[in-house]
């Protein structure tokens, strides 16, 4: 690659995904970070019973995640090849699991608001 | 493409991409200036993405835009074929008869697929008779799927082959040859094929590491190299080949024949006098500098992609690296003084060894590996994140790189 910058890694992926469902999905996550600081700092701790349930949601969110990078490419789990594929599976499970935390936990307060 | 005062101009072709991507990036630079692009072409080819269509794994209008989509605005576009270059009195003349004088002219026409020098074999013929040949475009493209997806059914003698000349993206031919081998495999089939790679020397890469990389490769998936074989002429009656060999022509039989004909640089960059003329004598390339770009006899003149006479660089990944080089020293002419930049051979493949595995191979004029990620992708390697590049990554980052942007 030459010149890697931030505002290529933009354009590219203003081309995967088209401009308009990129920046959607950028407003998208930034909103639900926005909601979940919200119900954070209003609710001022954090409770304990909706983070058991974002957590046990995370496995969900993880395997998504990497089913869905499966189903959008021609390619499965027999198609590791070395440590760095195996670090990309991981991280795109991870990106799966905080996101899908993130949103269990932010819509269980949204919803049930500061009574838990 | 070409900018210049009065108007540029550039010939046709595939790789005319690059003329986009210099038009983009020089309209934002350059005030004043008079850009005109001639491109004969409606459709615009990602050209990268006619392995993936051969191989069944993407449907044709993975490949095809519309040229004008790519183009900005304030500049010229003439949709007509450059049909003459005058380098002496700088002038381009259109094959729908307009003239246009140049202070500076960018030659990227591409490059043209020489299937008549194939005895027996007509572009008529892809999709049947057990005939494949993805170069010719995204339709020729599919209908080489649908022969090499019967032989990967049926089975039987499979030869894959490349032209001695210079070409276009040289791992394409190894590309398609694993690809098959791999579908075949998939499907249960393996024994019943037998596959042969034809090389057109004693090395399956121009890169002798990564030639030696590819033989133990071949090795493992049981294909068969046949060393200098250089096809000549096909009877599709009878599905016989023959190749011209050190030892004189041999003749084989096959069941799925690939085809990547001769390659060579237009008529109409071979009839300007700008190839060189004692190099590539039978195919023409633009004498330019190799670290330039510019033209060795006429310095006003760059030639960007598969036109440009220099070894390696016909891939989108080397137009990538060129374009800089050209906008600056273009710039730089323009303003009166000398540009520094230089372009060292870089090109890129990711070179695909089965379906959902690739290696990232990089490499310059030198024949070094020159990987983008060392010591994280590594580039001998049969990697899954490659083939999401080769997949998810190369097109959108081709797409803005047509921009400009990348």
């Amino acid at each position: 690659m030459k010149e890697l910058t931030f505002t290529t890694l933009i354009a590219v992926f203003e081309e995967i995904f088209g401009r308009g469902l990129f920046w959607a999905m950028v407003v998208a996550a930034a909103a639900i970070t926005g909601a979940y600081l919200y119900v954070l700092v209003r609710d001022r701790s954090m409770s304990m019973r909706k983070f058991l349930l974002a957590q046990l949601s995370m496995p969900f969110g993880a395997i998504a995640a990497v089913l869905f990078v499966q189903l959008v490419t021609n390619s499965g789990f027999s198609d590791i090849g070395g440590p760095i594929d195996l670090m990309v599976l991981l991280g795109v499970a991870t990106l799966g699991a905080v996101g899908i935390a993130v949103l269990v936990y932010t819509l269980q307060s949204l919803i049930r608001s500061r009574s838990q | 493409m070409t900018p210049e005062r009065n108007g540029p101009h550039e010939p046709k072709s595939p790789w005319r991409c690059f003329a986009h991507q210099l038009v983009n990036r020089l309209i934002d630079r350059l005030d004043g200036a008079s850009i005109t692009i001639i491109d004969p072409s409606e459709k615009h080819l990602y050209q990268p993405g006619l392995s993936l269509v051969a191989a069944g794994l993407k449907p044709t209008s993975y490949t095809e835009s519309r040229t004008a989509d790519w183009l900005p605005g304030g500049i010229a576009y003439i949709n007509e074929a450059a049909a003459g270059i005058d380098p002496e009195t700088r002038r381009v003349t259109t094959s729908g008869g307009q003239a246009i004088d140049y202070d500076f002219l960018v030659v990227a026409p591409g490059l043209v697929l020489d299937h008549d020098a194939i005895e027996g074999f007509s572009l008529d013929l892809v999709g049947s008779n057990g005939i494949g040949a993805l170069y010719a475009g995204p339709e020729y493209a599919a209908r080489t799927w649908q022969a090499a997806s019967k032989y990967t059914e049926q089975g039987g003698v499979g030869i894959f082959t490349r032209p001695a000349t210079e070409m276009k993206c040289a791992g394409a031919p190894l590309k398609h040859t694993f690809l098959i081998d791999d579908i075949a495999r998939t499907a249960g089939n393996a024994g019943k094929t037998e596959i042969i790679y034809a090389a057109n020397n004693q090395s399956l890469f121009g890169v002798p590491i990564v030639s030696e990389k590819v033989r133990m490769l071949f090795e493992d998936r049981g294909i068969t190299p046949a060393y200098s074989h250089v096809l000549k002429s096909i009877e599709p009656g009878s599905q016989r080949a023959t190749f011209t060999t050190p030892d004189g022509d041999t003749e084989l039989e096959y069941d799925y024949l690939h085809v990547i004909p001769p390659q060579r640089a237009p008529d109409v960059i071979r009839q300007s006098g700008l190839s060189w003329a004692d190099k590539w004598t039978d195919q023409g390339w633009v004498e330019v500098d190799r670290q330039t770009l510019r033209h060795l006899r006429f310095p006003e003149i760059f030639a960007l992609g598969d036109v440009a006479g220099v070894p390696k660089g016909k891939t989108a990944a080397s137009v990538k690296w060129q374009v800089p080089v050209v906008e600056d020293h273009l710039v730089a002419a323009i303003a009166g003084t000398e540009g520094t930049a230089t372009y060292n051979g870089y090109t890129s493949c990711p070179l695909i060894t089965r379906v959902g595995r690739a290696m990232l191979i990089e490499f310059d004029y030198q024949n070094n590996l020159t990987p983008s990620f060392p010591g994280i992708i590594a580039p001998l390697e049969e990697l899954w994140i490659s083939w999401l590049m080769k997949e998810v990554a190369l097109k959108a980052t081709y797409n803005a790189m047509l921009r400009g942007k990348a």
